[in-house]
C-alpha cells in the first residue's frame, strides 16, 4: 500500500494510506457527519474544491452503484477516511469507493485517525490542506508557507454551473432550475412530480429565463459563498415578484441576498445528515441534509420583505425564509435528501400547489 | 410543549425479577425514568418487585414498593397512593402487561389513574398481531405473509397455503417464549402447542419464513407534538431467524447504501406516528439483500433492550428522554445531556463501530439445546467499541469472559470439517467461534455465506482477523505488523501465543514502541459539537481525549455481562460504591462491558471506560489515570480474578489485600486459617488427581460435595453419593491439576445460614443473619432466603456473630464479606467464605437500611465503621419478614435439568416482605411467577431416600384439600400411612401417565425429588421438563414444597371434622 499524507495549514501532518487517484490535491478540507451517502457526497457540486473528511470510520462499505450520483462527476478534491473497504458487499454495488475515484482523478487518504482531524477543523473553522505523496521529500514548512499563501477559491459556481440549458421534459409544471452546482436530486423530484424541467446556467439572465414562461423557478443549491456571484444575485432580485420561486440551500442565500439581506461564514459549516430544523409554523422539528459553510445573517433580514420560517435548532441559525408579498421561499437545507433525512420532502409538493395556485390565478385574470 | 402541570404523583412500574429476555436493562431505564422525573419535580411512587435493583433505593422514587407485580398488589397500591398517572413503559414487558391488566380491571377509571407517554390503545395495536398488520396495510408497510391462529388446525391450514418453513410467535410474551421456525409438521405441532400455551390470550402468530434477510433495527423517539426521531440504526450480524436477543449486532448499519438506509428510516418514522408512540418504540425490519423489497418483523412500543443498548451505544439517553416526553415536554424543548449545548431532538452520528454480543448460559447448563432461534436464550451481553469493526467485535469477544480472546474456541482444532460446517449452517451460540475455525481451515467466504447466510462484508472482515494471525506469526517482534494487529482490535495474550511470548512481553514490547491505545469520548455528534460526557472507549488512533485530572481517583472494576450466578446484584454494589467513592471526595472511574446496566450510565460515575475487563485493557487506564488505588470487591469473580495480575503490575488493591483474597478463596491456606481461627468447618480436602479423590473421599465419607476451586456460581460442583459417581465426576466433569485442585468436602444435611459482613479490618458490622429454606446442598443463589432467622437459637445466633466476626478480623477482610454457614445436629460449621460482595447484599441493604456497600467502600478508603456512626457486630433486628425467592428462566432453555443443586440455575429474584413468614412467602412466590391455588392436585414423584418425609407433606395437603396424585411406589407408601392417593401410570406405561396428567393440566403442582443420574433420558428429567413446558410448578426440594404448603395453609381455613366422643 502506498503512503500518503495530508498537511494542514497549522503545520499538522496525518500519514496514512493512498487511495484513488494518484494526484496531488489541495483544498479547504471539511467534515460531514452523515453515517451513509458517501456515494452522494462525493457527487455532490455543493462541495465542489474541497477535501472531504467522513467522520463515520467506515467508508465504501456498499460500493458504488449507477443510481446514487449527485452530479456528473465528483467535484471533490481529496477524500479522507479511516477505512476504505476493499470488498463492499451491496446487491446493487457495480465497483469499489477506490476505484471509482481513481477513474475520476480523485485522491484518497485512509487509516488516519479523522476524528482527531475533526476537532482540528471544529476549533480552527477553515483549514486549507494538501494532499500529497509521503516522501523524504515533503518539507512540510514549506507546504505550510505554500498553503498559508494559496488563497481560498472563489470561482466555485462558475466551475460547476453548466455553460447551456437543457431541458428534463415533463407533462406538469414548467419549472426553470438555476443552476449554481445542483444535485440530482432536486431533478429527481421535481421529475417524479411530473415537472416540465429546464435547467439553465447560473449566469443565465432574467429576461431569457422569462421568455420560457416558467410556472415557478427553482434556485439550485451549490458550493462555495454566495458573496462571490453578485452577478447572479442581479438576475434574482429581477425575478422577484415575476413567478413562484423556491430556492434550496445556495438558493435560498442568492435569494434572500436579492432580497437585501446579507451572509455571513459559519464558524464551521453545517455537514451531515442530522440537523434539526424548526419549522416556526408548524412547531414541528425535521431532521434534514445540510452542507453549507455559509448562512443568512437573521438581523439583515429586517428590513427585507422576508420572513424567517425555519430555524437550526442547534444553533438557532436562519434556516428558511418566506417573502411577504410574493409566492417565494427557501430553505437552508436539502429537502431533497440524498443523501439523508426525506423529513421535508414536502417542500417539493408546496412549491408545486404555489405554482399551481398561481397558475390559476393568472387564468382567472386572464 | 411545557411538562405538564395538572399532574403531581406518577406511578412506575418496573419489570420485575430478572429473567431470559428481561435483564438489567430494566434497572437502567427504570432508575433513569424515576430521576428524570423527580428532576421535573414530580412525585415519583415506585413498584418493583426485584430487590437488587438501584431503582428500588429509597433515593431513586419517593416512595419504592418492594412488593409483586400482579393485579391484586399493584391495585392495592394505587388505592393507598392515589396516583394521578402511571407510567407503563419502562418495565418492559411485564409493565406493560400490568398495565393493561390495571386498565381492563376498571381501577384507573375508577380512580381517575392516567395513563402517561404511549397510550393503550397504541400499545395494543403494536402487540395485537391483527391490528398490528391491519395498520401495517393502512400504511402501506409489507409485512411478511402470515395469519394469527388460535388451535393447531388453523396453524395446519395456513402451513397448507404458504409451506414450510414458518415461524411462530406467541402473542404477549417475552423474549419470544414459546416461539420457534418449524421446517416440518412435526415442529409445526409442538411449537404451535407449546407457544399457545405460554401465550396469555392463546394466540400465535404464524408467518412466512424470511430468513436469510437482513435484520435491521430502528430506535425511534416521538413527542406529543409529533417530532420524531431515530435515535440509532442497526444491523444483525446474523441474519433474520435468530431474536434480535441472541444475535451479534452491529451498530451503526454497516451494509446499507443511503437509499436503503433513507426507506428503512421512514418506514419507521411512519410507525412510530401511525401508533402515536409518545416515548420510545423498536422497530425491527427485514431487508433482502438483494432488492429493495423490505418487511416489518416487529414493533415494540416501549422502552427495550435494544433501547439500552442504543443508548450505551450513541451517549443518548433514551429512558431518561422517554419519561420526559410523557409528561409533555418535547424534544425541541430537551436539552441533549452529553453536549448540553444542542437539543435532544437531532439523531446521534456515531464515529466509531459497536458490537454488541450475547451472553448465553450453555457454559452452565451444558445439556440445554445451544442452537438459537426466535426465542431468546442469553441471559446477558456485552458492548465494545472500536474504530474498525474488528476491533469492536474482538473487544466484545473478550468482554465476555469465556475464556476466549479471539475468533476461535479452546480446542478448535480438534473438531472434523463436517462438524464445523453443522455449527455455522445451524446458528448456535458459538457459530462466530465456528466461523473463525472455518477460515483458519481456508473455507472460502463464499462457501460460509452460503452456509448461514451472513453478509460477506462481516465474513470478509472476519477473514482479515484470521489472515493477520498468520502476517503477526510470520513477522515476530515486528512494531509494524504490532500496531495494525492491534487496530484490529488483537488482545496481546493472541499476539503473545502467536509470537510465541508472553502476554507481559508484548504489553511490555508495545510500550516500549508507544504502541498504546488512545481514549475518545462517545459525544453522540462525531465531534461536530464540543462536549464534556465522561464517557470513553479505547482505541488505537493518534489523539487522546480522555485527560486525567488533578483529583486523585479511584477505579472500580464491573462485573461485566450479567450471566448465572453474577447477576445484576453486583451491578448494585458496583454503582454504590462508584457513589461512595464520590462522597468520599475521589475521582470514581468506573470500567465496565456490559450495555444494560445503571453503571454503565456515564451519569453515574465521574468518569466511564466502557472496555473489556481483561487485564490488558484495564491495565492501559491505569497507565492513563495513576489511579489511588482499584476496587475489585463489587464487581464480583470478574473483578476479583483481575486482582493478582494487577498487584503483579504494581497496583494498588484497595480493601482486602490478595493475599488476604487468596487465604479465604484457597482452599488449604482457608483450612489453616480457620484452624488458627478455631471455627470448624465441615471435613474436607483438595485432591489434584482422580485417585487421590478416592482415597480423600473415603477417608472423610460419603457423600460427599465436589467442585473446583475458585468458581461462581457452584459450577461444577456435585453432590456425590459413592466412589463410581467420584470417579466419574473427576473424569467428566473438571480436569484436576496442581494449579486447579478440586475440593472435596464431607456433605452436611442441616440449615443452611448465609451471613453478610463490613469489616474495616478492625471492627464488624453484621447487617443482618439469613436462613434459607432449602436445607445445605441446594446453591445459596437458588434457596429462598429469609430475615431474620426463624429457626436458630438465640445461643446459635451469638456463636454465628461471634464466628463472622472472627472470620472477618482473622481474614483481615477490609469491605465486605460474605460467609456460608451450615447448622448439622446444632454445631455451626463454616463452608464457605467470599472475600467480597455478594448476591445478599442489596436485599440486606433494603432490609436493615445499612447501605452496605457504600459502608464498605468508605471503610476500603480508611474511614472505620465506627468514625462513619455505625455501631459494630451484629444489628438490631428489623421487624416483619422478608424473604428472597429465587426466579428461574427454564422455560426459555429447552432440555435444562430444573433440579436444584450445588450448581446455581436461578437467573433473578424477588422479595417478600409481611409481618408473618408465610406472608412473606406468599408473596416471595407469587413474585416470582406461581400460581398458589388452595385446592387441585399434587403429583408426588420422589425418591426412595425422601419418601419417610413426603409422607408427613402429602398428609399436610390433603388435609388442606389437595388431592394426592402418585405413582405406585410413592402412593403405596402414602396409603400405608393412611393418606388417600389416586395413582398415576409411569411414563410408557398403558393407562394415565405422569407425563398426561401434567400435559392435561390436572396437577396443579408438582414435587420431584432427584434420583441418581443426571442423564436427560431419565423419567424424572422427563417429568420436570414437561412440567416447565406447561407451566406447572415444580418442587425439586421437600424444603420448597413445605414452604408452599405453609403458605396454603395459611391461606384456607381448617375443615376438620368434630372427634368422635370415645365410649370407654
Amino acid at each position: 500500500m502506498k503512503t500518503r499524507m495530508l498537511i494542514l495549514e497549522d503545520g499538522t501532518v496525518f500519514k496514512g494510506f493512498a487511495f484513488g487517484s494518484e494526484a496531488a490535491s489541495q483544498g479547504e478540507v471539511v467534515f460531514t457527519t452523515g453515517m451513509t451517502g458517501y456515494q452522494e457526497e462525493i457527487t455532490d457540486p455543493s462541495f465542489y474544491g474541497q477535501i472531504v473528511t467522513l467522520t463515520y470510520p467506515l467508508i465504501g462499505n456498499y460500493g458504488i452503484n449507477r443510481d446514487d450520483f449527485e452530479g456528473i462527476t465528483p467535484q471533490i478534491r481529496g477524500l479522507v477516511v479511516r477505512e476504505l473497504a476493499k470488498h463492499p458487499s451491496n446487491f446493487r454495488c457495480d465497483e469499489t469507493l477506490d476505484n471509482y475515484l481513481a477513474s475520476k482523478n480523485v485522491p484518497g487518504i485512509e487509516g488516519i485517525d479523522t476524528r482527531k482531524l475533526t476537532r482540528i477543523i471544529r476549533k480552527a473553522g477553515t483549514v486549507r490542506a494538501i494532499l500529497t505523496a509521503a516522501n523524504e521529500e515533503v518539507n512540510v514548512e514549506e507546504i505550510v508557507a505554500q498553503l498559508k499563501a494559496t488563497p481560498l477559491i472563489t470561482d466555485h459556481v462558475k466551475q460547476v454551473s453548466p455553460t447551456a440549458a437543457y431541458p428534463s421534459p415533463g407533462r406538469g409544471m414548467r419549472v426553470v432550475v438555476i443552476n449554481y452546482g445542483m444535485k440530482h436530486g432536486l431533478l429527481r423530484e421535481l421529475n417524479k412530480r411530473d415537472c416540465d424541467v429546464l435547467v439553465v446556467p447560473y449566469n443565465t439572465p432574467a429576461k431569457e429565463i422569462l421568455a420560457w414562461h416558467p410556472d415557478g423557478i427553482l434556485l439550485s443549491n451549490g458550493p462555495g459563498n454566495p458573496a462571490d456571484i453578485p452577478e447572479a444575485v442581479e438576475i434574482v432580485k429581477e425575478l422577484i415578484g415575476k413567478v413562484p420561486m423556491f430556492g434550496i440551500c445556495l438558493g435560498h442565500q442568492i435569494l434572500s441576498m436579492a432580497s437585501g439581506a446579507k451572509s455571513f461564514k459559519l464558524a464551521f459549516g453545517h455537514r451531515g445528515s442530522n440537523h434539526p430544523v424548526k419549522s416556526l409554523a408548524t412547531g414541528r422539528t425535521e431532521l434534514t441534509s445540510q452542507n453549507h459553510s455559509y448562512a443568512i445573517d437573521e438581523a439583515s433580514l429586517k428590513n427585507t420583505d422576508l420572513e424567517i420560517t425555519h430555524i437550526a435548532l442547534n444553533d438557532g441559525t436562519v434556516q428558511g425564509v418566506r417573502h411577504t408579498k410574493y409566492p417565494i421561499f427557501a430553505v437552508q437545507f436539502h429537502p431533497e435528501g440524498s443523501p439523508g433525512p426525506e423529513d421535508s420532502n414536502h417542500l417539493f409538493d408546496d412549491f408545486i400547489e404555489m405554482m399551481e395556485n398561481e397558475a390559476e390565478k393568472g387564468k382567472q385574470n386572464a | 410543549m411545557p411538562k405538564r402541570t395538572d399532574i403531581e404523583t406518577i406511578l412506575v412500574i418496573g419489570s420485575g425479577p430478572i429473567v431470559i429476555g428481561q435483564a438489567a436493562e430494566f434497572d437502567y431505564a427504570g432508575t433513569q425514568a424515576c430521576l428524570s422525573l423527580k428532576e421535573e419535580g414530580y412525585r415519583v411512587i415506585l413498584i418493583n418487585s426485584n430487590p437488587a435493583t438501584i431503582m428500588t433505593d429509597t433515593e431513586i422514587a419517593d416512595k419504592v414498593y418492594i412488593e409483586p407485580i400482579t393485579l391484586e398488589f399493584v391495585s392495592r397500591i394505587i388505592r393507598k397512593e392515589r396516583p394521578d398517572a402511571l407510567l407503563p413503559t419502562l418495565g418492559g414487558q411485564t409493565g406493560l402487561n400490568m398495565a393493561i391488566e390495571l386498565e381492563e380491571s376498571g381501577i384507573l377509571k375508577e380512580l381517575g389513574v392516567e395513563i402517561l407517554g404511549t397510550k393503550l390503545d397504541a400499545i395494543h395495536k403494536a402487540e395485537d398481531r391483527d391490528l398490528f398488520r391491519n395498520l401495517m396495510y393502512e400504511l402501506g408497510a409489507p409485512v411478511p405473509e402470515s395469519d394469527i391462529i388460535h388451535n393447531l388446525d388453523e396453524a395446519k391450514a395456513f402451513v397448507e397455503r404458504i409451506g414450510y418453513p414458518v415461524i411462530v410467535r406467541p402473542a404477549f410474551t417475552l423474549g419470544g417464549t414459546g416461539g420457534g421456525i418449524c421446517y416440518n409438521d412435526q415442529d409445526l405441532e409442538e411449537i404451535v402447542t407449546s407457544g399457545l400455551k405460554y401465550s396469555p390470550v392463546t394466540q400465535c402468530l404464524l408467518e412466512k419464513s424470511i430468513a436469510g434477510y437482513k435484520e435491521i433495527e430502528y430506535e425511534v423517539m416521538r413527542d406529543a407534538a409529533d417530532n420524531a426521531i431515530v435515535v440509532c440504526n442497526m444491523e444483525n450480524v446474523d441474519p433474520v431467524g435468530i431474536h434480535t436477543g441472541d444475535s451479534i449486532v452491529v451498530a451503526p448499519v454497516q451494509t446499507l447504501s443511503d437509499r436503503e438506509n433513507q426507506m428503512l428510516r421512514n418506514i419507521s418514522l411512519d410507525i412510530i406516528r401511525a401508533l402515536k408512540i409518545e416515548g420510545g418504540c423498536n422497530v425491527q425490519l427485514a431487508l433482502d439483500p438483494y432488492s429493495f423489497q423490505y418487511y416489518v418483523i416487529e414493533v415494540n412500543p416501549r422502552v427495550s433492550r435494544s433501547s439500552a443498548l442504543a443508548s450505551k451505544a450513541t451517549g443518548y439517553p433514551i429512558a431518561k428522554l422517554a419519561a420526559k416526553i410523557a409528561v409533555g415536554l418535547t424534544l425541541d424543548e430537551i436539552k441533549n445531556p452529553v453536549t448540553e449545548s444542542t437539543y435532544a431532538c437531532f439523531e446521534p452520528a456515531l464515529d466509531y463501530v459497536v458490537a454488541k454480543i450475547p451472553r448465553w448460559p450453555f457454559d452452565k447448563f451444558e445439556s440445554a439445546k445451544r442452537n438459537l432461534g426466535t426465542q431468546m436464550k442469553a441471559t446477558g451481553e456485552v458492548m465494545a467499541l472500536g474504530r474498525t469493526f474488528e476491533e469492536a467485535m474482538l473487544k466484545a469477544v473478550r468482554s465476555l469472559e469465556m475464556g476466549l480472546d479471539h475468533l476461535e474456541l479452546k480446542n478448535g482444532a480438534e473438531h472434523d470439517d463436517a462438524w464445523i460446517e453443522k455449527r455455522i449452517r445451524k446458528a448456535g451460540d458459538e457459530r462466530l467461534f465456528f466461523l473463525g475455525e472455518a477460515l483458519r481451515r481456508g473455507v472460502t467466504i463464499e462457501q460460509i455465506h452460503e452456509w448461514s447466510a451472513i453478509d460477506l462484508f462481516f465474513l470478509e472482515k472476519f477473514d482479515k482477523i484470521v489472515k493477520m494471525e498468520k502476517t503477526l506469526a510470520d513477522n515476530k517482534q515486528d512494531k509494524d505488523t504490532l500496531y495494525v494487529a492491534k487496530r484490529l482490535g488483537f488482545a496481546d495474550r493472541k499476539i503473545a501465543e502467536l509470537w510465541e511470548t508472553t502476554e507481559a512481553e508484548v504489553y511490555a514490547f508495545r510500550k516500549e514502541h508507544g504502541i498504546i491505545p488512545v481514549y475518545k469520548m462517545v459525544d453522540t455528534c462525531a465531534g461536530e459539537f464540543e462536549s464534556n460526557t465522561p464517557y470513553f472507549y479505547g482505541t488505537y488512533e493518534e489523539e487522546n481525549e480522555s485527560v486525567k485530572t488533578d483529583k486523585e481517583s479511584v477505579i472500580v472494576l464491573g462485573s461485566g455481562p450479567i450471566r448465572i450466578g453474577q447477576g445484576v446484584e453486583f451491578d448494585y454494589a458496583t454503582v454504590h460504591s462508584v457513589w461512595a467513592i464520590k462522597e468520599a471526595g475521589y475521582e470514581a472511574i468506573i470500567i465496565n462491558s456490559n450495555p444494560e446496566t445503571v453503571s454503565t450510565d456515564f451519569s453515574i460515575s465521574d468518569k466511564l471506560y466502557f472496555e473489556p475487563l481483561t487485564i490488558e485493557d484495564v491495565m492501559h487506564i491505569i497507565d492513563l489515570e495513576q489511579p489511588k488505588g482499584v476496587v475489585v470487591q463489587f464487581g464480583g469473580q470478574t473483578a476479583i480474578n483481575l486482582a493478582d495480575k494487577l498487584e503483579a503490575n504494581g497496583v494498588k488493591i484497595l480493601g482486602t489485600t490478595l493475599e488476604d483474597i487468596d487465604r479465604a478463596e484457597n482452599r488449604d491456606k482457608f483450612e489453616r486459617a480457620l484452624h488458627e481461627i478455631g471455627i470448624p468447618q465441615p471435613l474436607g480436602k483438595t485432591a489434584i488427581s482422580k485417585e487421590e479423590a478416592v482415597v480423600i473421599g473415603k477417608e472423610i465419607g460419603f457423600p460427599v460435595l465436589v467442585r473446583p476451586s475458585y468458581v461462581l456460581g457452584g459450577r461444577a460442583m456435585e453432590i456425590v453419593y459413592n466412589v463410581e459417581e467420584l470417579e466419574h465426576y473427576m473424569e467428566h466433569a473438571v480436569e484436576a491439576s496442581p494449579d486447579h485442585p478440586v475440593l472435596i468436602d464431607r456433605y452436611l444435611t442441616g440449615n443452611e445460614i448465609e451471613v453478610d459482613a463490613i469489616c474495616d479490618g478492625e471492627n464488624v458490622l453484621i447487617p443482618g443473619i439469613m436462613e434459607h429454606i432449602e436445607r445445605a446442598g441446594v446453591h445459596s443463589g437458588d434457596s429462598i432466603s429469609v430475615y431474620p432467622p426463624q429457626k436458630l437459637t438465640p445461643k446459635q445466633i451469638e456463636t454465628l456473630t461471634d464466628y463472622t466476626t472472627r472470620l472477618a478480623r482473622g481474614l483481615k477482610i477490609v469491605g465486605l464479606m460474605n460467609i456460608q454457614y451450615v447448622i448439622s445436629d446444632g454445631e455451626v460449621y463454616v463452608i464457605e467464605v467470599n472475600p467480597r460482595s455478594s448476591r445478599t447484599v442489596p436485599f440486606l441493604s433494603k432490609i436493615t437500611n445499612i447501605p452496605m456497600a457504600n459502608i464498605a467502600t468508605k471503610a476500603i478508603l480508611g474511614e472505620s465503621i465506627v468514625e462513619q456512626g455505625y455501631p459494630t457486630g451484629l444489628a438490631p433486628e428489623q421487624q416483619g419478614v422478608f424473604v428472597k425467592v429465587p426466579v428461574f428462566s427454564f422455560a426459555k432453555l429447552r432440555r435444562v435439568d430444573i433440579t436444584l443443586g450445588p450448581e446455581m440455575k436461578s437467573t433473578g429474584e424477588v422479595m417478600g416482605k409481611d409481618a408473618t413468614l408465610e406472608k412473606a412467602l406468599y408473596k416471595g412466590l407469587v413474585a416470582a411467577g406461581m400460581e398458589i391455588q388452595t385446592h387441585g392436585s399434587v403429583l408426588f414423584t420422589v425418591s426412595d431416600k425422601d419418601k419417610e418425609e413426603a409422607i408427613a407433606l402429602a398428609k399436610r395437603f390433603s388435609t388442606v384439600g389437595y388431592r394426592i396424585l402418585a405413582t405406585e411406589g410413592t402412593a403405596k407408601t402414602f396409603e400405608q400411612a393412611g393418606i388417600r392417593t389416586d395413582i398415576v401410570e409411569k411414563i410408557g406405561a398403558k393407562g394415565t401417565t405422569l407425563l398426561d396428567v401434567i400435559q392435561n393440566g390436572e396437577a396443579q403442582l408438582v414435587v420431584n425429588t432427584l434420583t441418581k443420574g443426571k442423564q436427560p433420558a431419565r423419567d424424572g428429567f422427563r417429568i420436570r421438563r414437561e412440567s416447565v413446558e406447561n407451566g406447572v410448578p415444580c418442587l425439586t426440594s421437600l424444603d420448597t414444597a413445605e414452604a408452599m404448603l405453609r403458605v396454603i395453609e395459611s391461606m384456607t381455613f381448617t375443615a376438620e371434622q368434630m372427634p368422635k366422643a370415645e365410649v370407654k
